[in-house]
């Protein structure tokens, strides 16, 4: 993956844990799709209505953590957030993301230096620029960036079921 | 070089022989456990993978606990769309108003010490208590999991916590994990394996093991273990084979942390709002007032709790104007709790007892709080707005201290 | 020319020596029942009131029953907000205690009373010969203020009772009988009044059960004579009767039924209406999604009995949700110390704590579209139990029961 792209930030704390990226108030509605009005709602009701396609995520440490709840990274997709940065992920939000194509992005300091608003360029795999600044980014590993090309886990498993070439 | 329990399972379970930390490798899956709140998804996702039958239905579980009694219209729809997966693919083990899914896995008989299990819960690291490697996933990965029977995953380094000594009569395994969590913080495991051992575990109980390998995640943690014993066995009605026996960390294993603790230096905490590494002393926070409090989950719902808990509260009543809500964790606790008197203690003393299931933990029904109102709960998770409004506050303790607080009617030690 | 007990309460009340049907009195209200349906909006009016007050404070019983524990942060803060304010004015407040109706009959009703709740079910009271009938917000609240109300003396639909119920048919038969053969407005305006040797054959479970449902025949209030089984019931709950009434030989009714108990047969109401009533052998087969043993119309003591009865041994159809819910914390630890809790949860059945449960149909319990639950509810109409396009039949513990175990409406006779 050698994609570029700029976006626009949004910037979030340490811990953003998966009952504020959905409350399980709404987990059982019927599409991912109903319960985007609802994602970071305990913390900032206001977000998902400001969010645009094309905008990125940056946030502290342990992004994602608590529930297995993969409605959280499905719905930050729907969202049409092209990436999260953070210092870290919870790991099994970091799972879910991979193998539904979203992309994440470990950097320790973009966070401190970053503000709501700014625009950030990043080269998927290799670094994020903000004011002239670069940040270094790490690429993923093999069997991960599989999956990611492959367009996520379920296209994977199509294509090993001879659905898809 | 030896090796650490984590790497014993993997090692055992995929025949890779020098298998360590770090290693990315493909596990034979031996159980997964699915739960309502995501049956629905994983049945779309596993015919949109284009798979047309299950790799062995008798390694499927599926347990509705979250939605049960439902409290939502759309609620019955996960169970409508669970019973057609189960009768399309023959799929015989479920369970649909039995109790929380983590109770049942070990407690009916599903995982046993040594085994791989993956479940569609972050709380999925329960079974740990046996010796099982078990882990939270999304509902993609059980999908593929259901056509493939496989999984990768990254051999976890592992953090050793070592507890010796006798635990003071008010601290129970649920101090610990939280005191634990606190030293941590949230994201301290993050990968890792928790591994636990000294003669303070050795000593507990299965049920007070299971609490604390079921917050291993508030950790971050992949997974947490306990070394299969006497107890063990007992619990899971089985003999240990050679394979489980060995399921102890070798003194030359290599662990990324150590950790080690003195019982008698422990006291009652409480995870305060709103991150369960907010970690204070009981005693610091002592006249606190409260509004409510919760007796249940897959960490304190078990019959030891309860019991500790009817302990505190027998001859007494819960504090005016405070709500107790008991949720035991299972329908043998419930039946169990029922025959020895404790249920009726504990409804004596003006709790509520509701059928077993996850209840307030999930923060869908079992007693939602409003604005400005804090509940002392011995669940797993205190996040904002987790039982309600970002306005609730949410402290988590054990049993005792909970019991204590309903009297109270404020934060107060057991 | 003789009153009838409705008459009597209300002269008593309106501080008279005679009423009669039609008169319209000022009347001096005894209790002012009140629970989590609507208090929270009886508390706002009161609140924008230029001088809020209330009259006598030892009236008022408040009760959250509907949504507990609590299902969402909306009726976390209904709660919180009627909580706060019964603490504020110490005012009887219970919460997780039961279903209100049967908190009022074991703890507060009696004879000679007239109460008025804010709950269409308050007519339950008459079991113990006490007048009770269903309130408004506004209503409830100016009883609240000023300690009266004003009340249209209602005409009396006379029921004398002969006979005894066959076996395996219950007063919730005969209940439901009534009001199929009177409609859903037969009743309007009017008291419902039982009496005659049928009468002292049913026990005070029947009885409130009776009373409770005579709303779903429009009754503004349900009577019955006060007999030993009412004043032992009475001294059984530590409470002394404060004035005994019966109709007068001579009282005018606008109409009189003599039903005799020995014919009625296992009933069931079909969707949508409590007075759609057949046969339920007429409804043999219909296929259920849940089935639900509770309320204040059936989930007393004698009604677990009937359903432990009948599921002793058995299970409950794995894809039936079969709902018990005692209708009070003094019901629960009774079933409890019977052992029928341990029956009914080592049948597979959902044994929930004292609550209104799906019977109010917006909190633990609901059903699906397309469902089909089979009720001692209270009411069946069109979306009472959850999502609108869903159905409800009514019957008794052991038709529920009995239609639990085999996942189709089924008689308990059938089982054996």
């Amino acid at each position: 993956m050698s994609e570029t792209f700029s976006a626009r930030v949004w910037v979030l704390g340490d811990d953003i844990d998966t009952d504020i990226i959905i409350p399980t108030e709404y987990l059982a509605l019927k599409t991912v799709q109903d319960m985007t009005p609802y994602a970071f709602s305990p913390l900032r009701p206001e977000l998902a209505a400001q969010i645009q396609p094309g905008d990125v995520i940056v946030a502290g440490k342990n992004f994602g953590c608590g529930s297995s709840r993969e409605q959280a990274p499905e719905i930050i997709k729907a969202l049409g957030i092209k990436a999260v940065v953070a210092r870290s992920f919870a790991r099994i939000f970091y799972r879910n993301s991979i193998n539904n194509g979203l992309l994440l992005i470990e950097n320790p300091d973009l966070r401190d230096d970053v503000t709501e608003g700014d625009t950030i360029e990043v080269a998927v795999g290799e670094k994020i620029t903000l004011n002239g600044k670069e940040y270094p980014i790490a690429s993923l590993p093999e069997n991960l960036l599989e999956i990611l090309n492959a367009g996520g886990l379920v296209k994977a498993m199509r294509k090993r079921n001879g659905l898809e070439d | 070089m030896g090796y650490t329990i984590i790497e014993k399972i993997l090692k055992h379970n995929t025949g890779v022989c020098d298998i360590k930390a770090g290693d990315i490798v493909t596990t034979n899956v031996d159980r997964v456990m699915i739960h309502d709140i995501f049956i629905p998804f994983v049945a779309d996702k596993f015919e949109e993978m284009g798979f047309t039958k299950l790799w062995d239905p008798d390694k499927v579980v599926l347990i509705y606990d979250h939605l049960v009694p439902a409290s939502q219209v759309d609620d019955t729809r996960h169970f409508r769309k669970g019973n057609e997966f189960a009768e399309k693919y023959g799929m015989k083990n479920v369970h649909r108003s039995d109790g929380i899914c983590h109770q049942l896995m070990t407690e009916a008989g599903y995982v046993k010490p040594g085994d791989v299990v993956f479940g569609t819960d972050s709380h999925t690291t329960t079974y740990g208590c046996v010796g099982a490697f078990s882990s939270g996933i999304g509902y993609t990965e059980m999908a593929s999991i259901l056509g493939t029977g496989q999984l990768w995953v990254k051999v976890p380094q592992t953090i050793k916590v070592t507890i010796n000594g006798e635990l003071p009569a008010n601290v129970t395994s649920k101090d610990i994990i939280l005191r634990l969590i606190g030293d941590l913080r949230a994201d301290g495991a993050t990968y890792q394996a928790l591994e636990f051992t000294g003669d303070t575990v050795k000593n507990m109980t299965v049920a007070s093991r299971m609490t604390m390998a079921n917050m291993a995640i508030e950790a971050g943690a992949k997974c947490a273990l306990f070394t299969p014993d006497e107890k063990t066995a007992e619990y899971c009605e089985i003999e240990l084979n050679d394979f489980q026996k060995s399921l102890v960390g070798d003194p030359d294993a290599v662990y990324a942390r150590e950790l080690t603790y003195q019982a008698e230096d422990l006291v009652p905490v409480l995870a305060c709002p709103s991150q369960v590494d907010n970690i204070k002393p009981v005693k610091e926070l002592v006249g606190t007032k409260i509004d409510q409090v919760f007796i249940g989950s897959c960490t304190n719902g078990r019959l030891e709790d309860l019991q500790k808990a009817a302990a505190v509260l027998k001859g007494k009543k819960v504090a005016p104007f405070v709500k107790l809500i008991v949720t035991p964790a299972s329908r043998k606790i419930y039946r169990q709790a029922l025959a020895d008197g404790t249920l009726e203690i504990l409804s004596d003393a003006g709790a509520i007892i509701t059928h077993p299931g996850c209840g307030l933990c999930c923060g869908r029904t079992g007693g939602i709080l409003s604005d400005g109102e804090r509940v002392v709960a011995t669940n797993n998770r205190n996040f904002l707005g987790r039982m309600g409004t970002s306005k609730v506050e949410i402290f988590l303790a054990s049993p005792v201290t909970a019991a204590a607080c309903a009297v109270a009617g404020e934060i107060m030690e057991g | 020319m003789g009153m009838t007990m409705a008459e009597k309460i209300i002269a008593r009340a309106a501080g008279v020596d005679s009423a009669k049907a039609g008169d319209i009195h000022t009347v001096e209200l005894d209790r002012l029942m009140s629970n989590d349906g609507t208090t929270h909006l009886t508390i706002d009016m009161c609140n924008k009131l230029k001088h809020p007050h209330i009259q006598d404070v030892n009236k008022l019983v408040w009760i959250v029953d509907h949504n507990i524990p609590s299902d969402s942060p909306k009726t976390a803060a209904s709660h919180k907000k009627m909580r706060d304010f019964a603490r504020e004015h110490g005012i009887t407040f219970y919460e997780g205690e039961g279903v209100c109706h049967q908190v009022m009959m074991e703890n507060h009703v009696c004879p000679g009373e007239l109460i008025f709740g804010a709950d269409s079910h308050t007519c339950a009271y008459g079991a113990l010969g006490a007048f009770g009938t269903g309130v408004g917000c506004t209503d409830y609240l100016y009883a609240m203020v000023t300690g009266t109300s004003w009340l249209l003396v209602p005409e009396t639909l006379r029921f004398n009772l002969t006979g005894k119920l066959p076996e395996g048919v219950y007063a919730r038969d005969l209940i439901l009988t009534i009001i199929g053969r009177i409609g859903a407005n037969g009743a309007n305006y009017k008291a419902m009044e039982f009496a005659g040797e049928g009468l002292k054959t049913l026990t005070m479970s029947d009885r409130i059960s009776i009373c409770n449902l005579c709303v779903e025949a429009g009754a503004k209030t349900a009577l019955m004579e006060v007999d030993d089984v009412a004043l032992s019931y009475l001294k059984e709950h530590g409470r002394e009767p404060k004035a005994l009434f019966t109709s007068d030989p001579d009282a005018s009714f606008a109409a009189v039924y003599d039903i005799d108990l020995s014919e009625i047969q296992p009933i069931v109401a079909k969707p949508h209406f409590v007075d759609n009533v057949v046969p339920a052998k007429e409804s043999l087969g219909v296929h259920i999604d849940e089935a639900f043993l509770g309320s204040c119309n059936n989930g007393r003591i004698e009604d677990l009995r009937v359903g432990a009865s009948i599921i002793k041994g058995k299970k409950v159809h794995p894809l039936v949700r079969f709902l018990v819910v005692p209708a009070s914390r003094a019901v629960y630890k009774q079933a409890a110390e019977e052992g029928l809790l341990d029956i009914f949860m080592e049948a597979g059945a959902i044994v929930m704590n004292p609550n209104c449960s799906v019977c109010w149909g917006s909190c633990q319990g609901v059903i699906g579209e397309g469902e089909t639950l089979i009720s001692t509810g209270t009411r069946n109409f069109k979306g009472r139990a959850g999502h609108r396009d869903s159905f409800v039949y009514l019957a008794s513990a052991a038709t529920v029961t009995a239609s639990a175990i085999t996942g189709e409406i089924t008689t308990a006779d059938m089982l054996k």
